[in-house]
C-alpha cells in the first residue's frame, strides 16, 4: 500500500486531475516503489496471454474476466479498456496492460475486481463520461478507415454505455433506430450528439429542443416520430 | 460698512421690513392703488435679506428665510388665488388661470429678486431648489393639481365646439396649454398625462361618433373619404395654432385611425360577406381612394392587404379545384389530359396580369401591395394541382406555346407578350431548377424533332429568362440551341464530305446531329441493332467526325432518331416517317414476313418496354402497318407480327406517333440529385471563406446562394452538412456544437 507521503513526491498540487492523468501520477512517481508492483503485473499478464502473439486475445479476456466474476459483456470492462486505452476490440497489449493496472493500482485479480467501482465512479464524472462515450465508438470500430457502426451494434452499445444513465432516452432511442430506414450507420458525430441530448434536452418533452440547431438530422427524426407516437 | 460693524437684525425686525414690500407686491397685483417699488426699496429688501444671510451665527437666517419665501407664496395663494379661481367656471375660469398665472410669475420674479443672496450661496450649498423653482412648485402644488382636470376638460369641450365650427377663444386655449407646458419646467409630463392623454381619448371619441354618421345604408358613401380628408385638414390647422408641435402626430394618427377603422368596421363587417362583393369597378374605385388618403400610414393598408391576399389565394384555390376536376373527368374518360392544364396555366398567368394593373394602376403601385401579391401568387404557385408541380405546368405550357401545330393560335406580338407574362410568374416559383430541367427537356424535343414553330421565339424567351435569373440560368439551353446551328454547318460539310468520297457513301440520306453532352438532358443510350443499312451510316459518319476531331467520343441515341422509310404496300406506296426504333424493327420485315414478339426483341437487342411500345405504335394505334395475331388492343410477349400490305391511307406521307417515355420522374429524380452537389458546393464554399461558422448562420447563407434557383430545405442542408462532417471537409466544435469548422 502507498503511504501517502510519497504521493506528494515532486508533483504540482494541481495535477491531480480528473481523469486518467492519475496514471501519470503515478507513473512519474518514484520509480522505486513501482518494481515489484511491475513485476507482478507483468506476471499476470502473462497469465492470460497467448503465448505466440504476446497479447491478451478475447479468450484470454474471457478468462480474466471470469476469474473477476464479471460477465465479458459487462460495461466495466470497457471502462477497464477505457482506463488502459486500449485501441483494438477484444485484445489488449502489454503496455495497455501496464497502463490500467498501474493506474488501477491493481497487481492481482482481486485488487482488479476491488478497484471496479471506484473506477465506474470516476467514468462517470461528466467530464470524464464524454471522453468514455467517444472512446467506447472508436472501440468499436475494427476496420481499418471503418467511420460508423451498423444500427445493430450500435442498439447494443447504447444500451450498454448509456442504458444505466439514461433508461428511457436509450429504449426509445434503440425502438426508433430500429424501425426507421433513413440510416443504416451511425457515425461519431451523431453517436457523440446522442449523448449531448440526453444530458441537455429535457424528456420526454423535448420543450427545449430546436431542430434549428445544430443537431444531428437523425435526433430531428427521432424527436418528430417521438412526438407522433405521443399523439 | 463693515460686516463686523454692523447691527444684527433680528428675525422679526428683519421679517417685517420684508413683509411691508411683499404686501405692496400683492397690492400691486390684485390691482389696488399703490405706487411701483422704488429703487431704494429694492435695496432694502435686498440687503434686509443679505445681511440677514451673512450674519455670524445663530443669526444666520438662510434657512428660516428660505422657508418664509415659500410661505408666503403659500400664504397668498390659499389665501387670495384659490378662492378667486374656485368661484370661477368654464370660459371665465380659464380667464382667470391665466391672469393668475401670470401674477404669480410676476411675483415669483420679484420675490426671488428680494431674496436673491439666498439662490447665490445658500441654495447651492444646501442643493436645494432655486427659488424660482420653488416658487412655481407651490402653484403647481395648489393650483394646479387642484383644477388641472376641470380646466383639461373645459378646454377639451372648446376643441370640441370648434370642431363643429364655432368660435372660439383660440389665444385663450393656447395660454392654457402654455400654463400644462410651462408647469413642467422643462418636462413636458403634465402636458402629456394631465392633457394631452385626455385629448386624443377625447378625439377618438367623437371622430368614431361623428364617422358613424357618415356611413349611410348604402354601400361605401363616396362622399365619406372626401369628409375625411376634410376632417384631416381641419384638425391640422387647428393643431398649428395651438397645441404644442408634439401633439400633432399623435392626434393626427387617432383621428386617422378612427375614420379608417369605423370604415373598415363597415367594409369588411357581416354585410359583406364573401370577397367578391370586393372588386366591381365601383367598389374598386372606393378602395383606390382610401389608398390614396391612407398610403402614408401603411399600417392602415393592413387589412385591404389582406383583402388582396385573400381575394387572390381564393380566385388561385378555385382555379385549382377547377382544374383537377377537369383532370379527373378526363382521366375517367382516358382522353387525353393535356388541355386542362393549359387551360389552368391560361388562366393563372391572365390571373396574376389582372392583378398586378390593380396594384399599379389603382393602389398607387403602393409596396405594401406589390408584397400582398408577391405572397399571395408565392403560396399558389408552390402548390402542385393534380400531382403535377407548377413548375412543370408552366414549362409544358411554354412547350404549346412555342412548337408547331399547337392548340394555341396566337399572334407574334400575343406570343411575345405571354411569355413576358410567364417569366413574371415563373419569380414566384421557387423550385426554378425544376422548371429549368422541363423546359430543357421540352426545348431538347423541339429542337432535334424539328418542332419549333419560330426560332425567334425561342430565342427570345431564352434571353428574357436570362434578363431575370441570370447567365447560369440559360447556359445549358442557350449551348442546345448553338449545337443546332453548328449541326447546320457539320451536315454541310458531311455532304461535301460524302460526295467527294464515293466510297464512303451510306448509300442513305443522313442526317446527324451531334450534341454536347453537357448541355443537353441526359439520355441512356442503348445498344440498339441496327439494321444493316444503317450501320454503314454510323460508320461514315464516324470516319468523317474522326477527321474533324480527334479527341471527342460520340454516343449515338438512337432512341432520339428519326426515318423516312418507303413503305411499298399494295394499293399505292407510301412514305413513312418513324423513329430509328420503329424503323429498324419495319426492316426486319424485309428478310421475315412473320416475327413473333421474342424474335423482335431479340433481333432489336431492346428492353420489353421499349419493344412493347414500338410495336403497339406500328400494330394497335392509328396506322396499323403490322398485323398482330391476335388483334387485340395491347402487347403481349406471345404475339406475332406480320407486315400488312394491304395497308394504306389517304395521304401519301404519314407520321407514325411513338408516343415518348414519360421521363417526370427521372426528372425530378435527376433534380434532386443536382441540388444535393448544389448544396455540398455551396457549403463548402462558405466554410471555406469563413474557416468557422455557426450552424444557423452557415443554413441562412446558403440559403442565400442558392435561392435564385430552389428554395433549399433545411433538413436537406443538415444532412449535406453532416454528409461533409464525414467525409472530413468540417468538423464540429468540441466546445460548442453549433459551430462548424473548415478542415482543409
Amino acid at each position: 500500500m502507498r503511504r501517502s507521503s510519497t504521493k506528494k513526491t515532486g508533483q504540482p498540487a494541481s495535477a491531480v486531475s480528473l481523469n486518467s492523468s492519475a496514471s501519470d501520477l503515478f507513473r512519474s512517481a518514484s520509480s522505486k516503489a513501482t518494481s515489484k508492483e511491475l513485476e507482478r503485473i507483468d506476471q499476470l499478464f502473462s497469465t492470460y496471454a497467448d503465448g505466440s502473439s504476446g497479447l491478451i486475445d478475447p479468450e484470454g479476456i474471457e478468462a480474466l474476466c471470469s476469474d473477476m466474476e464479471v460477465d465479458h459483456t459487462d460495461v466495466r470492462i470497457l471502462m477497464v479498456a477505457w482506463k488502459m486505452r486500449a485501441e483494438r476490440q477484444g485484445y489488449f497489449t502489454v503496455d495497455e496492460w501496464r497502463r490500467g493496472l498501474k493506474s488501477l493500482r491493481a497487481d492481482t485479480v482481486s485488487k482488479l475486481k476491488k478497484a471496479l467501482p471506484e473506477l465506474e465512479k470516476e467514468v462517470r464524472r461528466p467530464s470524464n463520461f464524454v471522453d468514455f462515450h467517444a472512446y467506447s465508438f472508436r472501440y468499436c470500430l475494427t476496420e481499418e478507415k471503418q467511420k460508423s457502426i451498423d444500427i445493430e451494434s450500435i442498439c447494443e452499445l447504447l444500451d450498454l454505455v448509456l442504458g444505466s444513465l439514461y433508461r428511457a432516452q436509450v429504449d426509445y432511442f434503440v425502438e426508433y433506430l430500429k424501425t426507421q430506414t433513413d440510416y443504416k450507420v451511425i457515425n461519431m458525430d451523431q453517436w457523440m450528439g446522442f449523448l449531448r441530448f440526453c444530458n441537455e434536452i429535457s424528456f420526454p418533452d423535448f420543450s427545449n429542443y430546436n431542430p434549428e440547431l445544430a443537431w444531428p438530422l437523425i435526433l430531428d427524426n427521432f424527436v418528430e416520430w417521438m412526438r407522433e407516437k405521443q399523439g | 460698512m463693515a460686516v463686523n460693524e454692523r447691527e444684527t437684525i433680528y428675525l422679526e425686525q428683519g421679517w417685517e421690513i420684508m413683509q411691508k414690500g411683499i404686501m405692496k407686491l400683492k397690492n400691486i397685483l390684485e390691482g389696488l392703488p399703490e405706487t411701483g417699488i422704488s429703487s431704494e426699496e429694492y435695496m432694502t429688501l435686498y440687503t434686509t435679506i443679505y445681511n440677514m444671510c451673512t450674519q455670524k451665527p445663530p443669526h444666520d437666517y438662510s434657512r428660516q428665510l428660505y422657508d418664509k419665501y415659500r410661505e408666503s407664496l403659500e400664504e397668498y395663494i390659499m389665501s387670495t388665488v384659490l378662492p378667486s379661481l374656485r368661484e370661477k367656471h368654464d370660459e371665465f375660469m380659464l380667464r382667470e388661470l391665466v391672469k393668475r398665472w401670470l401674477n404669480h410669475k410676476v411675483m415669483v420674479r420679484w420675490l426671488s429678486r428680494f431674496f436673491y443672496y439666498l439662490d447665490r450661496y445658500f441654495i447651492a450649498r444646501r442643493s436645494l431648489p432655486p427659488l424660482n423653482e420653488v416658487g412655481l412648485t407651490c402653484f403647481r402644488e395648489l393650483v394646479y393639481q387642484e383644477l388641472k382636470v376641470k380646466v383639461s376638460n373645459v378646454v377639451i369641450s372648446l376643441i370640441d365646439q370648434g370642431r363643429e365650427g364655432k368660435q372660439i377663444d383660440r389665444a385663450l386655449v393656447k395660454n392654457i396649454l402654455d400654463i400644462f407646458l410651462e408647469i413642467g419646467m422643462g418636462k413636458m409630463d403634465y402636458y402629456e398625462n394631465d392633457f394631452e392623454a385626455a385629448l386624443l381619448k377625447d378625439s377618438a371619441a367623437y371622430y368614431s361618433c361623428k364617422a358613424s354618421g357618415w356611413i349611410s345604408e348604402e354601400d361605401f358613401c363616396p362622399d365619406y373619404m372626401l369628409k375625411a380628408k376634410e376632417c384631416l385638414k381641419q384638425e391640422k390647422y387647428r393643431i398649428s395654432h395651438y397645441l404644442h408641435f408634439s401633439s400633432e402626430p399623435k392626434l393626427l394618427e387617432k383621428v386617422q385611425y378612427e375614420l379608417w377603422s369605423v370604415y373598415a368596421s363597415r367594409l369588411f363587417g357581416k354585410e359583406y360577406s364573401g370577397y367578391h362583393a370586393l372588386l366591381t369597378d365601383h367598389k374598386v374605385e372606393n378602395l383606390a381612394r382610401m389608398v390614396r388618403v391612407f398610403s402614408k400610414v401603411p399600417t392602415f393598408l393592413d387589412p385591404l392587404t389582406n383583402i388582396l391576399k385573400q381575394h387572390i389565394t381564393e380566385e388561385g384555390t378555385a382555379l385549382v379545384k377547377q382544374a383537377e376536376e377537369a383532370a379527373g373527368r378526363k382521366k375517367a374518360n382516358k382522353k387525353d389530359v393535356g388541355l386542362w392544364q393549359q387551360v389552368f396555366m391560361r388562366k393563372v398567368i391572365e390571373l396574376h396580369a389582372k392583378y398586378v394593373a390593380f396594384v399599379n394602376e389603382r393602389f398607387q403601385n403602393h409596396v405594401v401591395f406589390h408584397e400582398a401579391l408577391r405572397k399571395a401568387f408565392e403560396a399558389l404557385c408552390n402548390k402542385g394541382v393534380d400531382g403535377s408541380s407548377i413548375a412543370d405546368l408552366l414549362a409544358t405550357f411554354c412547350d404549346n406555346i412555342l412548337r408547331k401545330g399547337s392548340s394555341e393560335k396566337l399572334s407574334n406580338e400575343d406570343i411575345e407578350e405571354t411569355l413576358e407574362k410567364v417569366v413574371k410568374l415563373l419569380a414566384y416559383i421557387n423550385d426554378k431548377d425544376l422548371f429549368t430541367e422541363f423546359y430543357r427537356k421540352k426545348l431538347a424535343r423541339r429542337l432535334l424533332f424539328d418542332m419549333s414553330a419560330n426560332d425567334d421565339h425561342e430565342r427570345s424567351m431564352l434571353m428574357k429568362l436570362k434578363h431575370q435569373f441570370g447567365v447560369q440560368f440559360t447556359l445549358k439551353m442557350e449551348g442546345m440551341v448553338k449545337d443546332i446551328m453548328l449541326a447546320k454547318e457539320n451536315q454541310t460539310s458531311f455532304e461535301e464530305y460524302v460526295s467527294n468520297n464515293p466510297n464512303a457513301n451510306p448509300g442513305i440520306d443522313l442526317t446527324v446531329t451531334v450534341l454536347t453532352t453537357g448541355f443537353w438532358p441526359s439520355y441512356k443510350s442503348f445498344d440498339l441493332n441496327l439494321p444493316a443499312e444503317m450501320v454503314k451510316c454510323v460508320e461514315v459518319f464516324r470516319e468523317f467526325y474522326q477527321i474533324k476531331t480527334k479527341h471527342r467520343k460520340l454516343t449515338w441515341i438512337y432512341s432520339l432518331g428519326t426515318c423516312n422509310i418507303i413503305g411499298k404496300f399494295e394499293p399505292k406506296t407510301m412514305d413513312l416517317i418513324v423513329t430509328t426504333y420503329q424503323a429498324s424493327a419495319l426492316l426486319l420485315f424485309n428478310s421475315s414476313d412473320r416475327l413473333s414478339y421474342s424474335e423482335i426483341k431479340i433481333q432489336l437487342n431492346l428492353t420489353d418496354d421499349d419493344v412493347v411500345r414500338l410495336l403497339h405504335s406500328l400494330s394497335c394505334a392509328k396506322y396499323k402497318i403490322l398485323k398482330k395475331e391476335p388483334n387485340t388492343k395491347s402487347i403481349a410477349p406471345t404475339d406475332h407480327f406480320e407486315f400488312n400490305s394491304k395497308f394504306t391511307d389517304k395521304m401519301r406521307r404519314i407520321k407514325i406517333h411513338l408516343p415518348p417515355v414519360d421521363g417526370k420522374k427521372k426528372v425530378i429524380e435527376d433534380v434532386h440529385k443536382d441540388r444535393r452537389y448544389a448544396i455540398d458546393a455551396s457549403i463548402v464554399r462558405i466554410m471555406k471563406s469563413r474557416k468557422v461558422l455557426g450552424h444557423q448562420q452557415l443554413v441562412m447563407e446558403c440559403i442565400e446562394q442558392l435561392h435564385r434557383m430552389f428554395k433549399p430545405d433545411l433538413k436537406a442542408i443538415k444532412k449535406r452538412i453532416e454528409d461533409l462532417i464525414t467525409r472530413d471537409y468540417l468538423e464540429r466544435d468540441k466546445d460548442n456544437p453549433n459551430l462548424f469548422r473548415y478542415l482543409a
